[in-house]
């Protein structure tokens, strides 16, 4: 092999690290899991013990496997330690020294090759959502008796997933929409893979609501996913193939911002620039792209195109999605736009920034961890006794949806995406002040 | 597996009894130097838990090392006899607050900067306020005898601990101390076992002094051209009948760092900026403030800054928090140092430590707690660099030696542990160090609670390098 196992696990940013512990505070994994081999500091220790041969690939395996990568550690260090390429590194080299049962391998190729990051699967589908479709292949597994991985504990998540809408539904969207003025901006949405299949209506509400801001909205046909849960799982070389496809499909047709709502999927968007460092041919191209990434919270806040028509007097909470804060860095529009609804109340959590253990796959995967994690953001969710939970990612609504359910508070507490919010109040384009 | 494995596992359940190489490596460091493998890393939750692991290491003659944060330092929670590892980070949390006496009683694995936030509830204050409050264990600080900017005016953990719980290193329990603040009754074990880094015991429950909050503060930064005017300006003030709560200070090194990681607006030409809080009655810290600036003005500070409001204090105060970040990029390797002088050779320690800057050709910096004379000569540094880690070796036992000169102190905060035992004698002397012995072997006859700190063995040197 041409990398050493030091290069690979990126031995050179492990010096960065003080030992200081600043990070401990903060991190989900060392409150619930109360030992510092599943703490930031520990982690990165670990990494450099492996990359010097201190102790084996195996051994960084679990601790590994059970950071949530919400990044919250990257936030509170000092010397500014890049634990999220040593956790892609540390992901990556974990994968490829494992060996995995044929199923597992079958499972992963199916999910990391075709399903993420295709549309066409999505489509005919029509509302065989992902997650049906995985359970459905985890009943396949059981039936041929292969099923020796561990469960994946879908069954809980089938009954908090929304409606699907129907194929025709689907097959009615336009490619182009068109707002009621001169457009304030031209924008292409960035639909998401998950986030177009399980949660549809969510990606019409957000068109909906840039083109009642006065933007002219796109929708790139060759889009694909966008490669966030990849690059979690360590697989760098589908990432980075997925990266190239967007930001072709992206390049088509001018525009002022790539537009997203889903904050894990922003966040991976917003990486593209980094993903391509040193490539003559990309790195250009890809940071173009990253630097038109927003967040659709962003966007309706600098337009500033909204006026509501009714009120809602409710009483939410807001989790922010971890990617949103930490990685894309973006904490204000959303507690912006939640105060500008008429009549809403906003409590803020106690700890906003404690993830709620959806991480990308991280429930399904670690679902006893992920749950023990969602039992301490459930309990600061009812110190502030909401009716609804405004979230800005996808994984994020599942898993509070989840966490109400566990604590049977489904007839009390609502949970949205921040765009089910705004168009509850019925917006309409502002008036444009007369001069 | 061995008898005493299979006795802590007995006692402790498998969840909290680790042995696996990656659980062991994860409490082989602490924030200074060295990684040493612990056999085994126990997570006590009870004084009878703690009494019975000392049982079983005094039976098989196992060390014991006692680990809050793992911040320290000086390697103080460094397992450098292998042994047990004792987890006291996962301790239940408690704080107690007794309004009434103005005291709190806390269990060993508290957060500093929780102690701070529940005081202030009360309309109190727990002063002893180190920069990883937020981090430390009260548990850490009073094995170490921490201590922050606050230090100047109301001293240091010792000072605001009153009573203890301890577990003996042969098992027992033993109380010290009581609930008043006034006791002389026998000798006094508390402030011995306070700063005697886990040498001594296992602390499992402490008593703490708290003081009334002060109503206001006020911030106030000033630059100088030379050391020795804000030598000055720093004895000028102490002497005036006004005793800031803080005196912090930052040298040029420090100030360019800043600016240059985060543009601030610092005066970079200064060679000293000093920062002050007065706390007290807002009317009585007006007229202070009105005094300090008068002696500011006549030594020619320049500029001198009065914060107007919380958010400008803030600012001025980011300056400060800034250094551990800004110096970070100038290379990855810190070595903190904490040697402490009296007031009066501030200005010549300065110099002191310029020549030794000079000599050893290394990147030194320095801040800290002027106005008590705790300095911190950090010396930056790259762990890889083999040949500049031995520069880093000798220039840290240079400034040690010119502390001492000037009649200071090896460590004003962050304690000996494995980093400053080499030169424990020239501080206490042949005499002074034997007593701590003497002390040690009756407290601990089998050496087995935290061997290896404190008292260097035959010929240990200072080593910062791996290996
Ligand atoms: C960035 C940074 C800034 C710092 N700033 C300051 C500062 O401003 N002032 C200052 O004084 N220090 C400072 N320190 C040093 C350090 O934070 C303190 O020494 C702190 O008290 C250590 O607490 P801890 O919980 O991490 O203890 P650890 O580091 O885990 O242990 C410290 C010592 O205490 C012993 N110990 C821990 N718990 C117990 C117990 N229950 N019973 C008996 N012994 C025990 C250990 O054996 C060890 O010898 C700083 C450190 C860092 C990394
Ligand atoms: S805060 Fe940063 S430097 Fe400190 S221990 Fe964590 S990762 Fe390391
Ligand atoms: S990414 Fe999150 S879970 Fe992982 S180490 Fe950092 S704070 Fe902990």
């Amino acid at each position: 092999m041409a990398d050493t196992l030091k290069d690979m696990l990126r031995y050179d940013l492990t010096f960065d690290c003080v030992q200081c512990g600043y990070c401990l505070p903060v991190c989900p994994t060392y409150e619930t899991m109360e030992r510092e081999t599943h703490s930031p500091r520990g982690r990165i220790n670990l990494i450099k013990m492996v990359a010097e041969g201190k102790a084996s690939v195996e051994d960084l395996k679990q601790p590994i496997d059970k950071c949530l990568g919400c990044m919250a550690c990257t936030t509170v260090c000092p010397t500014d330690v890049k634990y999220g390429q040593l956790f892609e590194s540390a992901k990556h080299v974990i994968d490829e020294y494992e060996e995995k049962t044929f199923i597992q391998q079958k499972t992963e190729h199916f999910l990391f090759h075709s399903f993420f990051p295709s549309a066409a699967w999505m489509d005919q589908l029509g509302n065989a959502t992902w997650l049906y479709q995985v359970s459905g292949l985890q009943k396949a597994a059981r039936r041929l008796n292969v099923m020796s991985a561990a469960p994946l504990h879908l069954d809980k998540f089938e009954q908090v997933l929304p409606p699907a809408p129907s194929p025709k539904e689907r097959h009615a969207r336009k490619n182009r929409l068109h707002p009621d003025g001169p457009p304030k901006a031209v924008v292409a949405f960035f639909t998401g893979c998950v986030m177009d299949s399980v949660f549809f209506r969510q990606n019409e509400k957000t068109m909906e609501l840039l083109r009642l801001s006065g933007a002219e909205v796109q929708l790139p046909k060759t889009q694909t996913c966008c490669g966030a849960l990849h690059a979690h799982a360590g697989k760098e070389p589908e990432a980075v193939t997925l990266a190239r496809e967007n930001i072709r499909a992206f390049e088509e047709t001018p525009v002022d911002y790539i537009v997203n709502n889903a904050g894990g999927c922003g966040a991976q968007l917003h990486k593209y620039g980094e993903l391509f460092a040193g490539d003559p041919e990309w790195e250009e191209r890809a940071k173009a792209f990253s630097d038109k990434v927003r967040d659709i919270t962003e966007v309706l806040v600098e337009l500033d195109g909204l006026e509501f028509t009714e009120r809602v007097e409710e009483t939410y909470t807001y989790q922010p999605s971890c990617h949103m804060t930490n990685v894309q860095k973006v904490k204000e529009p959303p507690l912006q736009l939640i105060r500008s609804v008429p009549g809403v109340t906003l409590k803020e959590l106690d700890r906003p920034d404690f993830c709620c253990g959806s991480a990308g796959i991280y429930n399904i995967t670690q679902h006893e961890d992920a749950m023990d994690i969602l039992d301490v953001k459930m309990e600061d969710v009812k110190r502030q006794c909401p009716e609804g939970i405004v979230t800005t990612n996808p994984g994020c609504m599942l898993q509070m949806k989840l966490g109400i359910q566990r604590e049977g508070l489904e007839e009390e507490i609502d949970t949205v995406h921040i765009v089910d919010l705004l168009m509850k109040a019925k917006p309409v384009a502002k008036k444009a002040v007369k001069a | 597996m061995h008898e005493w494995e299979e006795q802590l596992r007995a006692l402790l359940s498998d969840k909290r009894v680790f042995t696996e190489l990656a659980d062991r490596y994860s409490y082989s460091f602490d924030a200074s130097f060295g990684e040493h493998l612990p056999e085994v890393v126990v997570q006590p939750k009870t004084t009878e838990e703690v009494q019975t692991i000392m049982k079983i290491a005094n039976q098989f003659g196992l060390a014991v090392t006692p680990r809050g944060q793992g911040t320290c330092l000086s390697g103080g929670p460094l397992p450098v006899k292998g042994g047990i590892l004792l987890d006291m980070a996962q301790w239940p949390r408690e704080i107690n607050v007794f309004a009434d006496d103005l005291i709190a009683v806390v269990t060993p694995s508290v957060l500093t900067a929780d102690i701070h936030a529940a005081a202030e509830n009360h309309g109190l204050m727990y002063p002893p306020d180190p920069s990883s409050a937020h981090v430390s264990t009260i548990g850490g600080n009073l094995a170490e005898n921490s201590g922050g900017p606050r230090g100047l005016k109301y001293g240091v953990t010792k000072d605001f601990v009153i009573g203890l719980e301890i577990v003996t290193p042969e098992g027992e329990v033993m109380h010290t101390g009581g609930r008043t603040i006034k006791n002389v009754t026998g000798y006094d074990l508390t402030k011995l076992l306070v700063g005697s880094e886990g040498t001594l015991g296992v602390i499992t429950k402490a008593t703490l002094k708290l003081v009334p909050k002060p109503p206001a503060v006020q911030t106030m930064m000033a630059a100088f051209t030379d050391m020795a005017t804000a030598g000055k300006a720093i004895s000028k003030t102490l002497t005036s009948g006004v005793l800031p709560a803080k005196m912090e200070f930052m040298d040029r090194a420090c100030i360019e760092a800043v600016e240059r990681y985060r543009p601030s607006g610092l005066p970079t030409a200064s060679e000293a900026l000093l920062l002050i809080e007065l706390d007290g009655h807002p009317e009585t810290i007006k007229l202070e403030a009105e005094q300090v600036k008068q002696i500011l003005l006549e030594l020619k500070a320049d500029p001198i800054i009065t914060a107007e409001s919380d958010e400008e204090a803030q600012k001025l105060w980011s300056a400060r928090k800034l250094v551990s970040p800004a110096i970070a990029t100038i290379k990855p390797t810190k070595i903190s140092e904490d040697a402490t002088v009296p007031r009066s050779r501030i200005p010549e320690m300065m110099e002191r430590l310029k020549q030794i800057k000079e000599d050893y050709q290394v990147e030194l910096v320095v801040f800290g707690h002027i106005g008590d004379g705790n300095l911190h000569p950090d010396i930056m540094c790259d762990q890889r660099d083999e040949e500049e880690m031995i520069r880093a070796e000798k220039a840290v036992a240079e400034i040690f030696r010119a502390a001492l000169d000037l009649g200071g102190t090896l460590s004003g905060e962050h304690g000996i542990g494995t980093m400053k035992a080499p030169f424990m004698e020239q501080e206490m002397g042949e005499v002074g160090v034997s007593m701590l012995k003497r002390i040690k072997e009756a407290w601990d006859p089998n050496n087995i609670m935290n061997p290896g700190k404190i008292f260097a063995e035959k010929g240990q040197k200072l080593v910062l390098r791996d290996g």
